[in-house]
């Protein structure tokens, strides 16, 4: 015992809160306001007319987007499919989304990727196209009513604790334009928060390569594999479709609201969707370019919130345990960041726990649904930052690409494949030090 | 791993390292006034939301007498009730942001009473589009339906409030020199009305006047002496301090510098202006800001008591005068914008200036009241 209360104290100079910890968005981040208005602030060392940009783009992420043509023509051209009115629609207070507690429709917050198989892999659906609108301008059929329902999974702890994992179904009735095809596949993902992005972004492809190890070559169980997206690293998206902010941000324009930018100059409507091709457009494109750039702003500049209580006891201890378990090998807690179109993004130690390459995460997380490198099993490993606040800013405590998990606990138990052994050493560990884990989890 | 407790102690040992780089180390001692400024603050929070809903009733009164004997009288009387209703109103977005009762989350009615912009469509008939909208649906119009119809979590409302209410007296803005123009005919149900759906144009609007109360109510009687809520927030001085701060930040630079203005000019769009239809956009800015001044100073109608400049004086005088003037610089520049609104931030006009002054000195606003922030030791966290 002796023996490792000494190896303990001499090695745990490495557990304390290391340089800059504090400070998950280096000079960026947001030491004023937490609570419900934690993932609101600009980074806090912004040129001023960045700042005022930032304003600006927060108008347009904030409000609504109406039906073209209206008065206000800078904001119409929403549809005619969609699946919010308002980026904040599913980003509220750049949180992030959640499966409605009583899986009805409509499902804010969470969207459905479409994809059937085709001559050269995975396609849209020649019909309903690559993700499912489940809202619509009047007059235009919505594309069908999702729903979810849930399965209790039941189990034990080793040492006896009893939890519930709830496993999702998706039902997707009165399809609006012909019987769904036979094949389709799909994929529920909830929306992601807004802090940091420009960060991540900035993160080196050198880095993100370093990490990769697709095929386990160091034997630690890990195989991380970098996405691809038009030839680039794909970080955003759960599958890191998008390579870069501005593609993120087209992308969900028009997949989720309907609106066309010069760099996604269509929306998700088919030719075979009449209804929804009849309808006017707001203008081409819909969005104008400087409106798009101050979009595109906001979405790098949004501010990582501050540590609330990186060198409580209790957080260190899980701090530590969270290493030991290998959570690290893929949540890889820093980075510097690179060059970055805001200078004040660059040059920044930053903590966003994340590799932002892609795992296998077992056969129960999987949705079936290759994207790009990404196989129906892999998902791109999400940044923790901010996981503590999410209860203040959305209102829930919701995780995973579906929103499956009520809370970080389930996370944690859900994780499969190559995180398998991560979490049966979480599993294994007595309960108050499960308890400190999450609690590290929480300050984040 | 049997050995927690030697984990725990040995972390106690070896790991304290504080490195708080950056962050500030306050120990501040409130000043003894802060309970009383609080307490003033309730006050002005409740009388100016007893103002709004007094208001609102007026304006319903107007609304009925319009539905029911549409004429040209009868439409003035109700635009003149509507510009009357707002200024009242917009004095309490400084209580925003805080997840009061006017925004939690959970059942804050905030997106009911004041979204924007409006889906024009989706309410009435367009100049594109006749017999677009819930009033010449089959829809049914009534309390319930209306915000069922804008029901969908986190999302901004279109189908009531305010701005509702000012597209069905006003219209859509098709003039560059005037704002909007419906005839009162659109309310008249024999055979000498103009549009159609005269019948539950009227009812629409007299259902959302009286919803618009309703919600006006429902923030009120939470802020009246002895309910929960004002109980509640008057007994943690310190964080209702720091709340009624948070709005005034919030306000000013993310709200009304940033989304009203700013992206006003940016999108240089006529109509991108949150009272659009009755072209009353300036008493927007002017009554926003001079809500963050009532704060401020502790003083809104009768009331008339401490302020949070009183406190902050306390601490740092200087502050509190840089903040005092600034307040008032923003109040001016506000009041010198030219009405209407839409021309000031037309591409090209003069009023670019205007509103380009208004918004840095909000911005600046915004800096200094984050210093206060600061100051009093409320950055990095909030006790919740």
């Amino acid at each position: 015992m002796t023996t490792i209360l000494l190896a303990l104290i001499t090695g745990c100079a490495s557990e304390g809160v290391e340089e800059g910890e504090w400070l998950p968005g280096g000079e960026t981040t947001n030491t004023l306001l937490l609570g419900g208005n934690a993932f609101l602030m600009p980074s806090q060392n912004l040129e001023p007319e960045d700042e005022q940009d930032f304003y600006s783009g927060n108008s347009f992420f904030n409000l609504s987007w109406v039906e073209a043509p209206a008065s206000t023509d800078a904001r119409d051209g929403l549809g005619p499919l969609f699946n919010a009115r308002s980026c904040s629609g599913c980003h509220f207070r750049d949180g992030r989304g959640a499966p409605p507690d009583d899986g009805a429709a409509p499902l804010a917050g969470l969207l459905i990727r479409l994809s059937v198989d085709g001559p050269d892999g995975p396609e849209p659906d020649p019909i309903y196209g690559g993700q499912l609108q489940d809202l619509a301008n009047p007059g235009v059929p919505v594309e069908a009513i999702p729903s979810i329902t849930w399965t209790a999974i039941d189990e034990r702890y080793p040492d006896g604790t009893p939890y519930r994992l709830t496993a999702p179904s998706y039902h997707l009735e009165q399809p609006g334009y012909g019987p769904l095809p036979a094949g389709l596949m799909i994929s529920p993902r909830v929306a992601p928060q807004m802090i940091g992005l420009g960060l991540l972004e900035a993160i080196p492809e050198d880095r993100i390569a370093e990490l990769s190890d697709p095929g386990d070559a160091d034997d630690d169980g890990i195989s991380g594999r970098i996405q691809r997206s038009g030839g680039v690293v794909g970080r955003f998206g759960w599958k890191g479709e998008a390579a870069d902010v501005p593609h993120q941000v087209a992308g969900a324009f028009a997949g989720d609201m309907g609106l066309t930018s010069a760099l996604v100059p269509a929306d998700d409507c088919t030719d075979a969707q009449t209804a929804c091709r009849d309808e006017p457009d707001g203008g081409v494109p819909e969005i104008d370019g400087d409106v798009f750039e101050l979009v595109a702003l906001y979405s790098r500049a949004v501010a990582p919130p501050v540590r609330r209580a990186a060198d409580s006891e209790v957080v260190l201890l899980g701090k530590a345990l969270f290493k030991d378990a290998g959570c690290a090998l893929c949540h890889v807690p820093s980075h510097t960041t690179g060059a970055s179109p805001l200078s004040a993004l660059e040059d920044q130690l930053i903590w966003p726990y994340t590799d932002l390459l892609l795992h296998d995460m077992g056969e129960g997380l999987a949705d079936g649904r290759p994207v790009g490198e990404a196989s129906g099993r892999e998902w791109k490993t999400p940044p923790l930052w901010g996981l503590g606040l999410i209860e203040d800013v959305s209102g829930h405590t919701r995780f995973l690409h579906d929103g499956r998990a009520r809370s970080l606990e389930e996370a944690v138990l859900w994780h499969g494949g190559e995180a398998r052994d991560s979490r049966d050493a979480f599993a294994n560990l007595h309960a108050d030090e499960r308890r400190a884990l999450l609690s590290f989890l929480e300050d984040l | 791993m049997r050995y927690l407790p030697l984990l725990a102690l040995a972390l106690t040992l070896g790991c304290n390292s504080k490195d708080r780089s950056g962050l500030e180390d306050t120990a501040l001692s409130w000043p003894d006034n802060t309970e009383a400024a609080v307490l003033n603050y309730t006050a002005i929070v409740e009388a100016t939301y007893a103002d709004s809903l007094a208001a609102a009733e007026t304006l319903n009164a107007a609304l009925e007498a319009l539905a029911s004997a549409p004429s040209q009288a009868a439409l003035d009387d109700a635009r003149t009730s509507w510009l009357d209703s707002r200024e009242p109103y917009l004095q309490t977005e400084v209580f925003r942001f805080y997840d009061g009762p006017i925004d939690n989350p959970d059942d804050g009615p905030e997106g009911l009473i004041n979204a924007w912009p409006m889906d024009e469509h989706y309410v009435d008939y367009t100049i594109d589009d006749p017999a677009t909208g819930i009033v010449n649906s089959d829809e049914p119009i009534d309390a319930g339906s209306l915000e069922e119809l804008n029901e969908s979590g986190g999302e901004a409302n279109i189908a009531t409030g305010y701005h509702a209410i000012e597209f069905l007296l006003w219209g859509q803005d098709l003039s560059d020199t005037g704002p909007g123009d419906r005839p009162f005919t659109d309310y008249v149900t024999d055979s000498s009305g103009t549009a159609t759906n005269q019948d539950r144009r009227g009812l629409y609007l007299t259902t959302a006047g009286g919803l618009l109360a309703g919600h006006l109510s429902q923030v009120h009687e939470q802020w009246t002496p002895g309910a929960d809520y004002r109980t509640r927030f008057e007994a943690d001085p310190q964080t209702g301090f720091e709340k009624a701060l948070t709005g005034m930040i919030i306000l000013s630079g993310f709200e009304t510098g940033g989304e009203r203005l700013q992206a006003a000019l940016d999108s240089k769009s006529q109509e991108d202006e949150h009272s659009c239809f009755s072209d009353n956009t300036h008493r927007d800015m002017i009554q926003d800001i001079q809500g963050v001044q009532n704060v401020w100073v502790g003083s809104y109608g009768s009331i008339n008591g401490v302020g949070l400049r009183d406190v902050v004086s306390e601490v740092d005088a200087a502050l509190a005068g840089a903040v005092d003037d600034r307040i008032a610089e923003s109040l001016s520049l506000a009041n010198a914008l030219q009405p209407p609104f839409d021309q000031e931030i037309a591409a090209g006009s003069a009023g670019n200036a205007r509103v380009e002054a208004l918004i840095v000195s909000l911005r600046a606003q915004e800096e200094l009241l984050f210093e206060v922030f600061e100051v009093f030791g409320l950055a990095v966290t909030i006790p919740e």
